[in-house]
């Protein structure tokens, strides 16, 4: 259900701006076109090993691997344990979110569950390999990467200040 | 859309052998090599686990993902070109290029905040930006800004799953950091970009 109107948005999207850029003339909706199609060429072969590697690395990262290093562990080394897991977490936002919670409920530090989700939004590496290193330069995601890295940090210190959540 | 900020001199070398690829290209190819690298260490460890039959299996239900997300693929391509051709590339620059400064960054994390749909949006729109005259600050506080503060993926599964209060305080630690990482992303790629030739 939520996959049909997803698809709904995105395509309703397609054809808002495509009419939007056939209001322009002819020749700019060619050439636009020309251009995403030519993208999707180039695109979907590198998506393709994203999709087919992505199932391979996640088969051989042990379940246990992600939950033990979500224990309570407290202090900073177990920040730094929550930040690699949130990288290594394979699949979609239910399982990184669901692994969150488990965690928070059997006892995990919230500072250290927080440096997990901003860390999984941040680096989950079947985002990364999927969707923005086929889709985006890929110095540009090295880079954007690489200024994120402190964040899943700052977001445990903040909660650690705060004492919040 | 793969690599927009190419200088446009450079003809279009989809068609060119990999070895002959000129040398702006390289650090495409090597996130691509450290791929299959991890990619082919990954299947030699399932294959060893499981045997082939376990290789096959994951093979088998990965090219049906595949097959399933392709037409999402399409469709970010043709919006990304679409929004490419439309978006006045004056107006853009001036707006989320270098010299944008706090403004462009807050307008590229706002657009991340509200843009809908997933990673097949989010992304070609990104690289379309950086086409069209965005600078890697504004685009880094856009992607940022999506992952983290975006509101779809945080009211279908964070608020359900983690909690209102959890979500809620994730959100508002997480609101500086879309700046935070355009400014950083700023502030460095002026000092990296000439010396790494990026």
């Amino acid at each position: 259900m939520s996959a049909l109107l997803v698809d709904i948005v995105l395509w309703g999207s397609v054809l808002g701006v495509g009419l939007l850029t056939f209001m322009r003339g002819k020749p700019v909706f060619q050439a636009a076109m020309k251009q995403g199609v030519g993208d999707f060429i180039n695109i979907a072969p590198r998506v393709g090993i994203g999709v087919i590697g992505a199932g391979f690395i996640a088969a051989i990262i042990p379940p246990e691997f992600i939950i033990s290093s979500l224990g309570p562990d407290t202090g900073w080394f177990g920040v730094l344990m929550a930040t690699i897991a949130g990288a290594a977490t394979p699949g979609g936002p239910v399982i990184g979110f669901s692994l969150g919670a488990v965690a928070l409920k059997s006892g995990a530090g919230a500072p250290q569950v927080m440096a997990y989700v901003v860390a999984w939004a941040l680096f989950a590496f079947q985002r990364m390999i999927l969707w923005e290193i086929p889709f985006m330069p890929a110095r540009f995601v090295w880079f954007r990467a690489a200024v994120s890295l402190p964040f899943p940090f700052l977001a445990a210190a903040l909660s650690m200040l705060s004492g919040k959540p | 859309m793969s690599n927009p900020a190419a200088p446009k001199l450079n003809p279009p070398d989809d068609d060119v052998p990999a070895g002959a690829r000129p040398k702006k290209r390289k650090p495409v190819q090597w996130s691509f090599v450290f791929i299959l690298v991890l990619v082919a260490v990954s299947v030699a460890l399932v294959w060893r686990r499981d045997g082939t039959q376990g290789v096959i299996t994951i093979f088998m239900s990965d090219v049906w993902l595949f097959a399933e997300i392709l037409p999402r693929v399409l469709a970010g391509c043709l919006l990304g070109g679409f929004i490419a051709a439309v978006l006045p590339h004056d107006r853009v620059s001036k707006s989320l290029g270098p010299h944008s400064g706090l403004k462009g960054l807050l307008i590229g994390a706002a657009f991340g905040a509200i843009l809908p749909g997933g990673p097949f949006t989010a992304y070609p729109v990104a690289s379309a930006l950086l086409a069209v005259g965005a600078d890697f600050g504004a685009t880094i506080a856009m992607v940022v800004s999506w992952t983290l503060i975006g509101y779809g993926r945080a009211i279908s599964w964070e608020l359900p799953i983690m909690g209102t209060e959890f979500t809620l305080w994730r959100i508002v630690i997480s609101l500086p950091m879309p700046i935070l990482a355009g400014v950083l992303g700023r502030f460095v790629y002026v000092r990296v970009k000439e010396r790494f030739e990026l």
